[in-house]
């Protein structure tokens, strides 16, 4: 909490950043401005960590209490698929950090290229989102009336006592916790397309890029919660 | 103006090296899921996760080496109330009678 | 409280208040002080909307059968009354009406970090307001505020997923509002503003801020999980695919026990500004309080579990919540203690907004000692879901965060609307306010304490003598809540008009003048004291107006 309510050299900046016609008239100066939109991102990120945590919560609640239909209906998820869109979620992770640095560097047209290669991975990572889905739909993994869950085999050919009213909730927390994720990379991708039009138009300096910062650190904390969702709902119960 | 204070980003080259390292994590986080390591399935994928994300936070959202550490109080404060809701709640389910 | 200097020929022409007059101009507006008062507005409406549930609720008790409406009916009452109070009036109503208005005034910024965020906040609220609204008239919901599963998610069929859209359009109003705090407060403070200089309200407001953001999206993702059980059949909280409806409990009470101290942190932050201004004196043990609000909203988010002390948790956890939950009324006491310390030979005025901070002490102490019973297991296996429990979180929530709004609004009336109000009316509906309110609620004590059940719409006839003094005391507190709203809006036109710091109290939204300019300080003010050094800054520099 040592943060000073002036920041150092903002007498110096001040007719320099008079120009600016990013600035408000609110803020003293750039500095003031850059920091308070970077701490309302942060927060704003804390505040998806605690959405998402309470369906962690619940997870963690339901697989320590039904540990073994859990296991038999992680199973059913496909590794490949799963570990493939990990892969194209940290590539987009990259071209979102090199797009931020293009943008630093004033490179607009290499910066509107990283935006429009990130929105492209991330749709992506949605289409291989929509097979997985769609495979779902087609073996009755889908919750609801049409439930079915025969599968009681483990890989090793193994019968595993499986409960399906129980495997049904597994199922109800792939798809809310996918789903809810799915949705913020929807977000995301219309984000960085709108940014990557005005990008385009040269919105964008060395001296006002907090859009593009602020879009990017979304961008990475849902690569995160990715990052957590593909080993708790693809991998840790490969062996029970 | 700000360019010299405020210059966080790392090369063209660290990042693709943190890129690979997150790709290489991640292979090996598949290849243990195959391997059976009885109870330890879930804390080696969980550690790895957390290594993945560490990165992330670290080097993609530039909290190391930011020029103020409320950023990184933000991070942990979000993560420490995160383990108030899930170890208050798991400190319920695991001493239930029901189960 | 002898005026001086400052007449209203000194007064700026141009303030926030007349800086352009067509409706535009207020509907979007970014200006903090215009949305703080279109929040005072939407935030009055609720509070009488839900004020008109309580009094059918109080008419239905008067007497023991259900002769004004069936079971059905007051089911949907008591929740529309109690999701439109926790929802649209005691979360935002302090930091929304008071806290936007004063934040940035009190740390001497030209507004909040984000005033078009600001503004979309307050879109929100509003239009989780008709979408309550719409709820209310298209057939309500019975669950209690609470939307407990599985009845929410399985058996009820009234508007369970409108409301909880609702709940959650206006918790992002929250989320904004508080997100903006935190900004504005660590970034936007005036030179020389440090930590340990700011004004305890802005200590408190940043302790509910955190509240805000680390609550609200827990609440916000269970009302998601029971509203997509409720349309795509996905079983999170479904007892027959093995979910625990205790979860929802869990997840629920994760926010809404600390969103108690969104309610009342703001009011403690109020009555911190009232008693140090009306004792001059310093206040005792500023660091405490400030760091008490801190520990408040951290300690909050332990205790959760005890409101599901009968519902079936299990015992060592029980244990544990009814261990942590004593530790919350250590900060809360810390800071009534410091208070009455800072009373202590302390040259005391009895003006109005004293009086309501008085009547916070004593019913917050009254609320806050009877939620240690609850806190204790046993007794709360005898009292709970019982009038006890209604009384004490009333004693806390009315109680407290009402006087503590009341009180804060009559104090700082003139620096909103540039009018003094009617200082005898006023005294006298601070006098109503404070005996409706303990005759309405505290027999409920011994109604709980005696047995008689929340959330029934009969009772038997052995209640009825309490049951009829409460209804009564229900009256005389109506008509303290209606009296101010009728002497305010009577010295927008009559009141006599309010010098830059008629209270010559030591904030800095004293130093600008009364109603603030639109950009608040005409030149960023430059801080070199102490908080609240009543006997230290020199009287001229004090009562010193800021014109031009």
């Amino acid at each position: 909490m040592s943060d000073s309510p002036v920041t150092a050299g903002s007498v110096t900046t001040m007719e320099h950043e008079a120009h600016n016609p990013a600035l408000l008239h609110h803020f003293s100066d750039a500095q003031q401005q850059k920091n308070a939109a970077s701490l309302g991102m942060w927060l704003f990120l804390v505040t998806e960590i605690m959405f998402f945590g309470g369906m962690f919560c619940a997870y963690l609640v339901y697989r320590v209490a039904h540990f073994n239909s859990f296991a038999a209906a992680s199973q059913q998820l496909s590794i490949g698929m799963g570990a493939f869109n990990t892969a194209v979620l940290i590539v987009s992770s990259v071209t979102v950090v090199l797009a931020v640095k293009a943008a630093e560097a004033g490179k607009r047209k290499l910066l509107v290229g990283y935006l429009v290669v990130t929105v492209l991975l991330g749709m992506t990572f949605l289409v291989v989102k929509g097979f997985e889905y769609r495979e779902k739909f087609e073996r009755h993994h889908v919750p609801g009336p049409t439930f079915k869950f025969t599968d009681t085999f483990d890989d090793n050919g193994k019968q595993i006592p499986v409960n399906p009213k129980e495997a049904e909730l597994f199922f109800s927390l792939y798809f809310a916790m996918t789903g809810m994720h799915a949705l913020h990379m929807i977000i995301g991708c219309g984000l960085f397309s709108v940014l990557a039009i005005f990008a385009w138009k040269g919105h964008y300096s060395p001296g006002y890029f907090t859009p593009i910062e602020n879009a990017g650190l979304y961008w990475h904390l849902v690569d995160i919660i990715w990052i957590y969702l593909f080993p708790l709902l693809y991998l840790i119960s490969r062996h029970s | 103006m700000s360019e010299h204070e405020e210059h966080t980003t790392h090369s063209q080259g660290f990042y693709l090296l943190i890129g690979a390292v997150l790709l290489v994590l991640t292979a090996t986080t598949v290849g243990a899921a195959f391997v059976n390591l009885g109870p330890f399935n879930p804390v080696v994928a969980l550690l790895i996760a957390t290594v993945k994300a560490t990165l992330v936070v670290l080097f993609f959202m530039h909290v190391k080496g930011a020029s103020e550490k409320l950023t990184g109080a933000v991070v942990v404060a979000g993560f420490f109330f995160l383990a108030i809701l899930l170890s208050l709640s798991l400190a319920d389910y695991l001493t239930r009678s029901w189960r | 409280m002898a005026s001086t200097a400052v007449t209203a020929n000194q007064a700026p022409k141009l303030n926030y208040l007349n800086n352009g007059h067509s409706l535009k101009s207020w509907l979007l507006t970014t200006d903090h002080k215009r949305i703080a008062i279109l929040y005072l507005i939407s935030v009055t409406t609720f509070f009488f909307l839900g004020g008109f549930f309580a009094m059918l609720i109080r008419l239905e008790l008067l007497t023991p059968q259900g002769d004004l409406m069936q079971a059905d009916t007051y089911n949907k009452v008591f929740t529309m009354h109690g999701m439109i109070m926790v929802f649209f009036f005691l979360i935002p109503v302090v930091p929304a009406v008071l806290g936007n208005f004063l934040v940035p005034l009190m740390i001497g910024a030209k507004d909040l970090a984000f005033p078009r965020i600001n503004l979309l906040s307050w879109y929100l609220y509003v239009v989780g307001g008709l979408l309550i609204s719409h709820v209310m008239l298209t057939g309500g919901v019975d669950t209690g505020w609470t939307f407990y599963s599985p009845f929410s998610t399985e058996y009820t069929n009234t508007k369970i997923v409108e409301a909880g859209l609702a709940a959650f359009v206006a918790g992002f109003s929250s989320i904004f509002t508080g997100l903006n705090f935190i900004v504005t407060i660590h970034r936007m403070r005036a030179p020389g503003l440090t930590w340990n200089r700011l004004p305890l309200f802005i200590w408190a407001n940043y302790a509910t801020s955190i509240i805000m953001i680390l609550g609200t999206p827990v609440v916000a993702i269970t009302i998601i999980l029971v509203a997509v059980e409720r349309l795509f059949h996905l079983g999170i909280f479904d007892p027959r695919l093995g979910g625990d409806p205790l979860l929802f409990q869990h997840l629920f009470w994760f926010y809404s026990h600390p969103a108690v101290y969104i309610m009342i942190l703001p009011s403690m932050g109020v009555i911190s500004e009232l008693i140090t201004c009306f004792s001059r004196k310093r206040v005792f043990g500023y660091n405490f309080i400030a760091l008490s609000s801190i520990a408040i909203a951290v300690i909050g988010f332990l205790v959760w579990a005890h409101h599901m002390f009968v519902a079936g948790i299990s015992l060592y956890a029980a244990m544990i919540f009814s261990f942590l939950t004593f530790f919350v009324g250590v900060p809360s006491a810390v800071k009534v203690f410091n208070w009455t310390a800072t009373l202590y030979k302390g040259s005391i005025t009895y003006a109005t907004p004293m009086l309501y901070a008085f009547g916070f002490m004593g019913l917050f102490t009254i609320g806050g000692l009877t939620g240690l019973f609850l806190a204790t297991l046993g007794i709360d296996v005898h009292v709970t879901d019982t009038y006890f429990v209604v009384a004490h979180f009333h004693y806390v929530m009315v109680g407290g965060v009402l006087m503590g709004y009341l009180g804060g609004m009559h104090f700082w009336w003139p620096k909103i609307s540039g009018r003094m109000y009617p200082e005898g009316w006023a005294k006298l509906s601070a006098l109503l306010v404070f005996v409706g309110f303990n005759l309405t609620f505290f027999p409920q004590f011994i109604l709980g304490y005696v047995g008689m059940p929340r959330r029934y719409w009969q009772y038997p006839p052995e209640f009825q003598v309490l049951n009829v003094l409460s209804t009564a005391g229900s009256s005389v507190l109506a008509m303290g809540y209606l009296l101010p709203m009728i002497y305010f809006l009577w010295s927008l036109k009559y009141g006599p008009i309010a010098e830059a710091n008629p209270w010559h109290a030591a904030g800095l939204e004293w130093k600008t003048t009364s109603p603030p300019p639109t950009f608040n300080f005409d030149e960023t003010p430059v801080v070199t004291w102490e908080a609240y050094n009543y006997d230290e800054i020199p009287d001229k520099e004090l009562e010193a107006p800021v014109v031009r």
